[in-house]
């Protein structure tokens, strides 16, 4: 029999894998200078960058996107530059995950590295598509599974290591949660 | 006892940065890097390592940072960018430091020979892929993933698939290797290669120059290859020699084995080449020049790390050379580095451009990153350089067509987007 305290820990610990709310869908190769354009990489600020998240498609895209938590997508989302900016300025905007038929494979590792839930799924956007284009989505990482239009879809769940990462919040937090404690050790011998 | 599998170039050079043998297509493991390049995006792998609370690198020596997107610099801002660089360098011992009078850090990287056969090269530029024109792997990051490669020295990679392209024939006159790959990235798509190892083989490939290669390394990203390769020879080791100053006891070269398993292997035929015109917004989107011939342009750039080395500078000097620039339209030409400069003022290239009317900036990347060169609604640029975006060069209702340095120069004395045979007959 489980604690109240341990249920509360295993529904933290889902929480944390699983993301998800309304979308907003955009179609094939959709490129980084679109998603952020270069005169805006002067800043590495995510809320900054958001202001400026979709502008070549205007104003009205961009209202959509600060009211949506999953960016769905079709094929080569991201494609273009290496600028890690494409992935931030969506987490600015308060984007948890982007679901697109594939990525760009510098999208996909910046997202990643970001924090930013990135998974390929061709059949859950197909399955948004046919229901009119609209809806929430969620996806659990952990579990592999996007949920949508009243479905499930499985995708190939991703190594560890980069759960490891996504977990921290991305590589930086990562590596410094990892090297605190090897810190600590190396003192400690020292002393 | 054991027997290897006849392996790819990938998988070679994987093997050899991770010290894991036996790799496969699609296994994750950690490589080291010979070189980690970051451009301007340097600063914030700066800031980003100080908020990491880290004082110290693995490996100076690996390090290399030019100033390229930004140069010089435009604002208050991106001159304290440029300083935070500078003094990080000289604070962290790193050697290979070059600074906004130095070019495009590919070429610059290239020229000065950092770059060798069979090394494994990470930047912070998607078009990293160009390294493949020397034989190394290399392949585009986010600034993150430098920031933990100057830290630990490492990163988690993908062993990719591999993809023959095997370009047979010469071309015919008027034609370039910016053209085989337009024909290449319209025919296999912009995601037509993503995650894949491109390597580039064939008579024609064999015959042509490093700078040729390197067109064909970098624009493989476009089809979204992880790197590109083309196989270290006796061009590559002359200029390695004559030109980055490398001897061959510095590197190893990696040949992919007889037999090895490809993807694919996609076959042009080269003797059959038109010239090609990718029109906006997508890469992807390609036509022959004479689908598009006669659209009015406002400016023609000849830039970027895709076309604006020596030769490239020479081929559109060749067609202007007893031309002048037609009336309302901007030539902006940019150098890809110093040294292309110097070389280009030597021998008298530069002073052909300007006679037509040419204007010439500082080597960096410039228009194509967006600094110079803007356009406002409703103008149409027709560049050399490697992507067509829709706001990459100024307004977002504005056009960008790609073309070869030719039908750049044929285009700058007509006005309207040209074929070159039509101005070189």
């Amino acid at each position: 029999m489980s604690t109240p305290t341990q249920d509360a820990a295993a529904d933290a610990a889902a929480g944390r894998h699983r993301v998800g709310g309304p979308t907003i869908t955009f179609g094939e190769s959709v490129n980084t200078d679109v998603i952020i354009p270069g005169r805006y990489l002067v800043s590495i600020d995510p809320a900054e960058l958001a202001e400026h998240a979709f502008e070549p498609l205007g104003p009205e895209v961009q209202q959509r996107l600060r009211a949506s938590r999953i960016v769905v997508a079709g094929r080569n989302f991201g494609c273009g530059s290496a600028r890690e900016q494409a992935a931030t300025c969506l987490i600015g905007a308060g984007v948890q995950a982007v679901v697109a038929a594939s990525f760009s494979r510098v999208f996909f590792r910046n997202a990643i590295n970001t924090g930013l839930v990135a998974v390929e799924c061709p059949d859950a956007v197909a399955a948004l598509e046919a229901a009119g284009g609209e809806g929430d989505m969620w996806v659990d990482y952990d579990a592999g599974t996007v949920e949508v239009a009243g479905r499930t879809f499985h995708f190939a769940p991703y190594p560890q290591g980069l759960k490891d990462i996504l977990d921290d919040g991305g590589l930086i937090p990562h590596l410094m949660r990892d090297s605190a404690p090897s810190t600590t050790e190396q003192e400690g011998a020292a002393r | 006892m054991t027997t290897t599998a006849p392996r790819t170039f990938a998988q070679k050079a994987i093997e050899r940065a991770s010290g894991e043998s036996g790799l496969a297509p699609g296994q994750i493991v950690d490589a080291y890097p010979d070189v980690y390049m970051s451009h301007t995006a340097s600063w914030r792998c700066i800031r980003t390592l100080e908020r990491m609370g880290v004082d110290t690198l693995y490996d100076p020596d690996r390090v290399a940072m030019v100033m390229d997107h930004i140069s010089p610099a435009m604002n208050a801002k991106t001159a304290a960018d440029h300083r935070l660089c500078r003094e990080f360098a000289d604070r962290m011992g790193i050697k290979n430091f070059y600074d906004v009078n130095a070019g495009i850090a590919h070429i610059v990287l290239m020229e000065n020979g950092l770059i060798r056969p069979g090394q494994f090269v990470i930047g912070t530029d998607s078009h990293s892929t160009i390294y493949g024109a020397l034989g190394a792997f290399g392949t585009g990051v986010g600034f993150s993933e430098i920031t933990a490669a100057w830290v630990t020295g490492k990163l988690w990679v993908k062993v990719p698939e591999s993809v023959r392209i095997e370009i047979e024939g010469e071309l015919p006159a008027g034609s370039y290797a910016k053209d085989v790959m337009l024909k290449l990235i319209g025919d296999l798509g912009a995601d037509g290669l993503t995650y894949c190892s491109a390597e580039f083989g064939g008579s024609y490939v064999r015959s042509r120059s490093v700078s040729e290669r390197m067109t064909f390394c970098n624009l493989a990203m476009e089809m979204g290859a992880k790197n590109a390769y083309v196989a270290p020879d006796a061009t590559t080791r002359a200029y390695l020699a004559d030109e980055a100053g490398v001897g061959a006891d510095g590197y190893e070269e990696l040949l992919p084995d007889e037999g090895a398993d490809y993807r694919q292997t996609v076959t042009l035929d080269g003797t059959a080449l038109t010239p090609k015109i990718a029109v906006p917004h997508t890469v992807d989107n390609v036509v022959d020049v004479d689908e598009v011939s006669g659209t009015r342009l406002d400016q023609v750039f000849i830039g970027s790390c895709a076309n604006a080395k020596y030769d490239d500078l020479e081929i559109a000097a060749g067609v202007l050379k007893g031309h002048k620039i037609a009336h309302g339209v901007r030539l902006v030409v940019t150098p890809a580095s110093s040294a292309v400069m110097a070389k280009a003022s030597e021998t008298g290239v530069l002073a052909t451009l300007v006679e037509a009317g040419a204007m010439i900036t500082n080597a960096g990347c410039g228009a194509c990153a967006g600094n110079g060169g803007a356009m406002a609604d409703g103008e149409a640029t027709l560049s050399t350089a490697n992507r067509n975006f829709q706001g990459r060069m100024g307004s977002y209702k504005s056009s960008i067509y790609l073309g070869s340095p030719a039908t750049a120069a044929a285009s700058a004395i007509t006005g309207v987007i040209t074929n070159p045979a039509e101005v070189m007959k």
